[in-house]
């Protein structure tokens, strides 16, 4: 008995981790091969992840990052009060 | 000890933390200013509002100063970093819901299982690689749009594991998860992601329509 699409879906996580049974991973890749959707979500999934890994931060606004500093500089000579200005 | 500013660009990580440790002012702020961004995003992400994206990263730094002398360099600066912001946003987040140290299973909700993983719909390859996408200007828009449309508990799984790279049992850890439950809402997190991608990456002209017979 083959492995259906929905059992596919099922081990998605461990398969594209990498961390998936060898013996599933065998079914799972028995099972891509004659299931073309399949391999387009399994490759849809995996550019999915890489694009959110390699994301850009967000913009952080500039007014923000002085305020930022302005309460480290605060905080820092309350806890350092002999140290340099 | 103190580090000339000029060349400030140019020291290790270490060495920062090591004069920032001995008292450096001017070592913890390029600290500040080699992490603030990141630290922002992922708030933001997590949080999905300016206001308290900015507040959790001012918290996550004044802890950081507060807590400096007890950071054992076991863990990188930026990991160390991380680990304060993320706990100091799902602390916006518990309190949003008005619990205070419950964790973030949410035991009156049905359970969700495998059996009802909803089935990849709009099947097409993508037009372009994932490197000629990060090129694009529209494209992290299109990320965080899609990111946004998640619901909560399945956003905060896949922020801490797929952006932030922590592992299965961190993200569980970190969101008082069992990580079966990481793993379910990381499943659900991803499908739809990937759907939400694909109606506008995908090439219609290799759209895969699926019958319902399923093999």
């Amino acid at each position: 008995m083959t492995m259906k699409c929905e059992e596919l879906l099922k081990m998605l996580n461990e398969y594209v981790d990498g961390t998936v049974d060898p013996a599933i991973c065998e079914e799972f890749e028995k099972h891509m091969a004659g299931c073309n959707p399949c391999q387009v979500v399994v490759d849809n999934i995996r550019k999915t992840i890489t694009l959110y890994r390699n994301g850009q931060p967000c913009a952080m606004p500039i007014s923000f990052r002085e305020k930022l500093h302005q309460s480290v500089r605060e905080k820092w000579r309350q806890l350092h009060p002999t140290a340099e200005k | 000890m103190s580090l000339h500013v000029a060349m400030i660009a140019e020291v290790t990580e270490a060495e920062l933390v090591r004069a920032a440790k001995a008292g450096d002012l001017t070592a913890f702020e390029e600290l500040a200013t080699r992490h603030e961004r990141q630290i922002y995003s992922l708030a933001y992400r997590i949080l999905q509002n300016p206001h308290d994206a900015e507040d959790v990263t001012q918290q996550a730094f004044l802890s950081a100063v507060e807590n400096l002398a007890r950071f054992r360099e076991e863990s990188s600066f930026a990991t160390w970093l991380y680990r304060i912001a993320t706990f100091a946003a799902l602390k916006v987040i518990r309190k949003r819901k008005g619990l205070d140290t419950v964790s973030l299973e949410e035991a009156t909700e049905p359970r969700e299982d495998y059996d009802s993983i909803p089935h990849p719909e709009y099947i097409a390859d993508w037009k372009q690689s994932p490197e000629q996408l990060v090129e694009r200007n529209e494209t992290q828009r299109l990320l965080d749009d899609a990111l946004a449309k998640l619901d909560e508990k399945h956003r905060l799984v896949f922020v801490l594991r797929d952006v932030e790279g922590l592992s299965v049992t961190e993200t569980a850890e970190a969101l008082g998860l069992t990580e079966s439950n990481v793993k379910m809402r990381l499943l659900r997190a991803r499908l739809q992601l990937r759907e939400e991608l694909t109606r506008t990456l995908g090439d219609p002209a290799t759209r895969i329509v699926r019958g319902h017979h399923h093999h």
